[in-house]
């Protein structure tokens, strides 16, 4: 059955209009009907983007669920949105958190119920319409847009050090978006379109591409984040509430290495394909260097943010390893995995920083202290948050039979043909990986009970247990059957990197 | 006669002008009431009239001296109606405050008068003339407060500055008059591009004409006077100067530089180039430094007129409209950030701080969502209406070639969006001074809801506004 409702709109717009009518009916409302009004608007959305992929035909390239409408017409800026494989596994992880989100904030938010829950309900709409706008100028409305009501999240609900985190999180993310619109308005002078097809496929000379390149690379770098533009994230990871942290590792991190293929591969392929180096660079630095950072955090939730950033790493160096891969083996297909790599990485680490930020809520709501050394002894008297907790330890840690494993060995194996020491320095991500995360959780969780405190802790109540069981079973899943999620973006790679092997700038000459 | 019946929306707004002068000496001590509906009666019938007569072709009339075309026309309603909309802010303010000013509102009326002139004029003569009766009504509005010291230092101040920018004004003209021989706009259009050696001499008098602009537009280096008027005037003066006028200033500066003397265009971009910069660096740079509400707007004013003529020095039709959609834009989003201020003053307190809204999410959390959207707004992000403004001028300026120039306008917006992201964390985040939820009447309410919502909207859908703005732009031909 075809349905004639324009699906993917109603994903986009059903909880942004929920999440306003949250807002502004639930102000004279009792709590517990704002919770769940909030719930039933994200679970609705998450079955409506189940519909998408039940809907979806994996077998092509081509952009799915197309709606297009005149927006702005004297200037050709549409209302355009559709999916490929690449965006649609996303957009089910922000569905999905969004659910998740929105339980673990049940009775942990007690001012501005309302706010929170609509705050959270806006931005999943946002959020899935950065993942499928069509036109590059959409895309950038939303994707500022969502700056919006994370900025208040982490600022209204958020730790003692809030504002600071919350507006320098708004002006790193500003500044790169800005000068995304300014490449982007160069290329609307050049194309005299914003249809992100139109832009993929205008010639541009080398130097164009170059500047076009970096606008986009710090665009996008910021929010990856990629070292050395990282700094804004662990104070908004250690600011912001559990639900902020989740939304901003799961999915916000992702749309940076979404950006990196929507806009940085194929529309400068060339640029990107020359300073890859570069990018390879800075990722593995991100690996190694924010590896060895992570190890010395005293504070669980710094920790697993240097974690995000070290384990995102592995996503840009998938995508940018590409080059020196076909370099090695002269076959794109050895290419494209590299890519489905870093895309299976973003998705599981979407699930497994999402469950170590809930794991870090849910000990913070019964002893309101992030630091590791207030800890100790956890596992006496939490023996199943313990067992949920060791699980996605072990993923974080990149454990075979995790999800955390599958991405991070497809990049490393690909990788591998670029280069055996790229391999090797990212490799050490599994020894650094399992040292910082292992460590904390030795040190959290097992030994002597610490404190009077500790021994006083209860263990997960039912919406606990049931967040963490949806996504240690995720976690698991992905780990052992990656398959499904591999075919549904094979087609879209592949025809992603058909695009980046055809250079632009002897079309460019030649115009 | 013919002409007279052309200009009939300007000659129905004199009449009531002096009509609410008159009711405002004689009814209006007694009922306060009947000032203000008159002054809004007139506005609505000279909205009404202009509505009815919209110029196909430019027509000009009275011996070469007023213009009717299209531009002036959208122009001349688009200050009508953010005029009308100040008046409610205004009553609703003396009434807040106890003080009812009954000159307020002819104040208003004659200074629109002038913006019409101004809009509409074809000579020099004429343009000087329209200035300065805006400028005249504008100084006395500032120094309406007769018992406030600030109030009366601004109005010095003001009107001090404000004669020597009029006096530079009009010795660039003379300028041009001696080396063209005509006063009339459309002749000097083509002189000025036959004036051969005599061209030096007519870029020195673009240099004095370009002080006076930027004196009125308030931009760097000849801002400072905004700081001083703005905070020292009453909130609706204050409201007023930074709305319509800006349009009008908008309008000298076409009518000056484009109708007149675009024949040099390649000099005035140049110099344009330097004051926009210089105001979006320093009118965003000082704002930060600002605690005081009204001052860091009009440090924003200055920064954002700056942006405004980054469509202007395109020296394109486009980007006319560019410069057009931005400062109808920004008087929108000025006029609700001071109508909030009014919102919160109160008998005691002209609420002007910055302090004064902390916590207003909690204490009234519909208004703090109206702030939040015009500050966003102001700040260029999406999905409000300043970010399709600060796009259109951005575009315009990438079209044309100066990329580090769009690049640097983007960093100096980075520099503005903290101090308007501060204001919204002091409302948001910040814990209120006072629990008190902030009183007025159920007009002023609306009025200010209408004016948050309506840049939501122009956000949401700023292509009507935009195509309007083209279309009334499409005239002018390109200069190289």
């Amino acid at each position: 059955m075809q349905l004639d409702l324009p699906l993917l709109s109603l994903v986009i717009w059903l909880p942004i209009i929920g999440g306003l009518w949250v807002i502004f009916a639930g102000s004279g409302r009792r709590e517990r009907g704002v919770r769940v009004d909030a719930l039933l608007i994200s679970l609705v959305t998450f079955a409506l983007s189940l519909l998408l992929y039940r809907d979806f035909d994996a077998t092509t390239a081509a952009m799915q669920f197309v709606e297009l409408h005149p927006w702005i017409e004297a200037f050709r800026i549409n209302y355009h949105i559709g999916i490929d494989g690449i965006a649609l596994p996303l957009i089910l992880l922000t569905t999905f958190t969004s659910i998740i989100v929105i339980a673990a904030g049940w009775e942990v938010i007690e001012q501005r119920v309302n706010q929170y829950m609509g705050a959270f309900l806006i931005l999943e709409g946002l959020m899935v319409g950065v993942f499928s706008a069509l036109d590059a100028l959409l895309f950038y409305v939303f994707w500022e847009a969502m700056l919006i009501p994370m900025f208040l999240i982490i600022g209204i609900w958020g730790g003692p050090r809030r504002v600071y985190a919350t507006i320098k999180f708004f002006l790193y993310t500003f500044l790169g978006s800005v000068l995304m619109l300014v490449a982007l308005l160069y290329l609307y002078a050049h194309a005299h379109s914003f249809n992100l097809a139109d832009l993929q496929a205008t010639a541009l000379t080398a130097r164009e591409q170059f500047w076009i390149f970096i606008a986009f690379f710090l665009a996008f770098a910021v929010k990856v984040p990629m070292w050395p533009v990282h700094t804004w994230l662990p104070d908004a990871h250690v600011e912001a509430p559990t639900g902020g942290s989740v939304v901003l590792a799961a999915i916000m991190l992702k749309m940076g290495g979404y950006g990196f293929i929507r806009f940085s591969l194929p529309i400068t392929p060339d640029a990107s394909a020359s300073l890859d180096s570069f990018m390879i660079a800075l990722s593995l630095i991100a690996v190694v260097y924010i590896g060895f950072v992570a190890l010395v955090q005293q504070d669980m939730k710094k920790l697993i943010a240097y974690s995000s950033i070290s384990h995102m790493g592995f996503v840009t160096l998938g995508l940018f390893a590409m080059f020196d891969i076909y370099a090695g083996t002269s076959n794109w297909n050895d290419a494209a995995m590299g890519i489905e790599g870093a895309m299976v990485q973003m998705i599981s680490h979407g699930f497994i920083s999402g469950a170590m930020f809930i794991c870090v809520g849910v000990m913070y709501d019964r002893l309101h202290s992030r630091q590791i050394n207030d800890y100790g002894g956890v596992a006496n008297v939490m023996p199943k948050f313990a067992a949920f907790m060791l699980l996605f330890s072990m993923a974080n840690a990149g454990l075979p039979a995790t999800s955390g494993f599958v991405g991070e060995f497809i990049v490393i194996l690909s990788v591998f043909k670029a280069n055996f020491w790229y391999a090797f320095a990212a490799a050490s991500t599994l020894i650094l990986g399992a040292a910082y995360t292992l460590w904390m959780f030795k040190r959290v969780v097992f030994g002597e009970i610490r404190s009077p405190k500790v021994a006083a802790l209860t263990d997960i109540n039912g919406r606990e247990a049931a967040i963490l069981t949806a996504l240690a079973v995720l976690v698991l899943v992905f780990g052992i059957w990656p398959a499904p999620l591999l075919d549904m973006m094979h087609a879209s790679v592949q025809h992603l990197v058909e695009q980046v092997a055809q250079s632009k700038i002897s079309v460019a000459a030649y115009e | 006669m013919n002409d007279i019946a052309l200009v009939l929306p300007e000659a129905t707004l004199l009449a009531f002008a002096c009509g609410t002068l008159l009711v405002d000496a004689f009814i209006g001590k007694r009922n306060p009431a009947a000032t203000f509906w008159c002054a809004m009666l007139g506005g609505l019938v000279v909205l009404a009239q202009l509505s009815q007569a919209v110029p196909d072709t430019v027509k000009i009339i009275f011996a070469g001296t007023y213009r009717l075309d299209v531009v002036g026309a959208v122009l001349k309603a688009f200050i009508l109606v953010l005029v009308l909309v100040s008046l409610f802010y205004a009553r609703e303010y003396f009434r807040k405050r106890g003080t009812p000013q009954g000159e307020h509102y002819p104040l208003v009326m004659f200074a629109t008068l002038g913006m019409m002139m101004l809009v509409s004029s074809n000579s020099l003569l004429m343009l000087y003339l329209g200035l300065e009766l805006l400028s005249l009504s504008l100084y006395a509005l500032v120094a309406l407060q007769r018992d406030s010291v600030q109030s009366s230092e601004a109005a010095m101040k003001y009107f001090v500055l404000g004669a020597l920018a009029s006096g530079m004004l009009l010795y660039g003209m003379s300028m041009l008059y001696g080396v063209t021989g005509t006063l009339d706009l459309s002749d000097l259009l083509i002189k000025v591009s036959v004036a051969g050696e005599k061209r030096v001499l007519l870029v020195f008098g673009l240099v004095f004409l370009l002080v006076g602009i930027s004196f009125k537009l308030g931009v760097v280096p000849f801002h400072m006077w905004v700081p001083d008027v703005y905070q020292g005037a009453a909130t609706p003066v204050t409201q007023f100067i930074g709305t319509a006028p800006k349009l009008a200033a908008f309008a000298m500066t076409l009518r000056l530089l484009v109708d007149g003397l675009g024949g040099l265009a390649e000099e005035w971009h140049q110099m344009l180039i330097m004051l926009s910069v210089l105001s979006m660096g320093i009118g965003n740079l000082l704002a930060i430094a600002q605690t005081n509400f009204k001052r860091m707007l009009a440090y924003s004013t200055i920064a954002h007129m700056g942006y405004m003529l980054l469509g202007l020095l395109t020296a394109k039709a486009s980007g006319y409209a560019a410069s057009m959609f931005y400062v109808s834009i920004y008087a929108l989003m000025s006029m609700g950030a001071f109508g909030a201020i009014i919102l919160l003053a109160n008998r005691d307190n002209e609420a002007d701080q910055l302090t004064d809204f902390a916590g207003l999410a909690r204490r009234s959390p519909w208004f703090g969502f109206i702030m939040l959207i015009l500050l966003f707004s102001m700040a260029g992000v999406p999905p409000f209406a300043g970010f399709w403004a600060k796009w259109f001028v951005l575009k315009e300026v990438v079209a044309a070639g100066y990329v580090w120039l769009a690049a640097l306008a983007v960093m100096f917006s980075l520099v503005g969006a903290f101090y308007y992201l501060r204001a919204i964390k002091i409302m948001y985040f910040d814990e209120p001074v006072t629990n008190a939820v902030p009183e007025a009447g159920t007009d002023l309410k609306l009025v200010l809801s209408m004016n948050g919502l309506l840049v939501l909207g122009l956000g949401l859908a700023p292509g009507v506004l935009m195509s309007l703005c083209v279309a009334a732009t499409l005239s002018y031909p390109p200069w190289q």
